[in-house]
């Protein structure tokens, strides 16, 4: 059964990728984009990150996603004849043939290493949430306090760029 | 139970589509969108390694990366509108202003 749910999140987020970079009309990629980041959530369920599939539909989809098609809407794009680039075969070709040999390589790779003490029924105790929020706190709380002074910079950069100019009257009145 | 490298296989396969939409899109908000499969197969790596090598530290990365996407998307989006005011173009050919 969970394989089925597997092969279904995974061959559906393949292909809402491939058509994110292969639709013509920048709305269309915009909604591929959206059932990719949904499908990527249901993994997420599967590998029992549900604090994180929250986050994924809450922020990603329902944040990153919205501002990505206000701005589609706002800007009107024309679809450009040639949307690829002109190049295109050339690009492609090395990336299928470098895909198939790193695919190649990965399934001989026995993926094995030193284990830490999240184990399944340690984190299914408390929930996701609680284990999330217990490390986060107390050994990442460095990171999380710079990844707060990020935001607030991003914010204010992107307030500070897309603020419309003001004319040289206006500025010589002030 | 499902193998680790099946979820590492499709993070390959989601990272080659969007490392290509970036190469081959000339639309630099398709270009934006390239990136967040790419940081969105970063993040199924992290968690398919966190749930298989039992700790919590891929979960704590990938929630880093998401936040890293939202500022990403925040200032890209930002750059596209002070370009379109200008040029009337998200062509990313055009884009050649600082380039001298």
């Amino acid at each position: 059964m969970a394989f089925v749910f597997f092969a279904y999140f995974a061959v559906v987020s393949i292909v809402a990728g491939i058509l994110t970079v292969s639709l013509k009309n920048p709305v269309q990629c915009g909604l591929a984009l959206l059932a990719l980041l949904l499908h990527v959530s249901g993994l997420f369920v599967m590998l029992n990150a549900e604090f994180l599939w929250a986050v994924q539909v809450i922020v990603y989809a329902g944040a990153i996603l919205v501002l990505y098609l206000f701005v589609l809407m706002l800007l009107n794009l024309k679809t450009d004849d040639r949307y690829f680039h002109a190049r295109t075969p050339y690009l492609l070709a090395p990336a299928v043939v470098g895909l198939i040999y790193l695919l190649f390589l990965l399934m001989r790779s026995p993926f094995s290493g030193s284990r830490g003490d999240a184990s399944t029924a340690a984190v299914l105790l408390n929930g996701d949430a609680h284990a999330v929020g217990i490390k986060m706190f107390s050994d990442y709380l460095l990171q999380f306090e710079i990844i707060g002074v990020f935001l607030t910079g991003a914010i204010v950069g992107a307030i500070v760029l897309a603020k419309a100019p003001r004319s040289i009257e206006t500025r010589r009145d002030a | 139970m499902i193998p680790l490298s099946a979820y590492v296989a499709v993070s390959a396969i989601l990272f080659t589509t969007g490392l290509l939409g970036v190469l081959i899109r000339r639309n630099f908000i398709i270009v934006l969108m390239s990136v967040e499969i790419m940081l969105n197969a970063a993040t199924i790596n992290l968690v398919a390694f966190s749930h298989y090598l039992e700790s919590m530290q891929g979960q704590i990365v990938a929630l880093f990366i998401i936040a890293i996407a939202a500022g990403e998307a925040a200032i890209g989006l930002a750059i596209i509108i002070v370009v379109f005011r200008g040029k009337i173009s998200t062509n990313v050919d055009e884009m050649n202003l600082l380039k001298w």
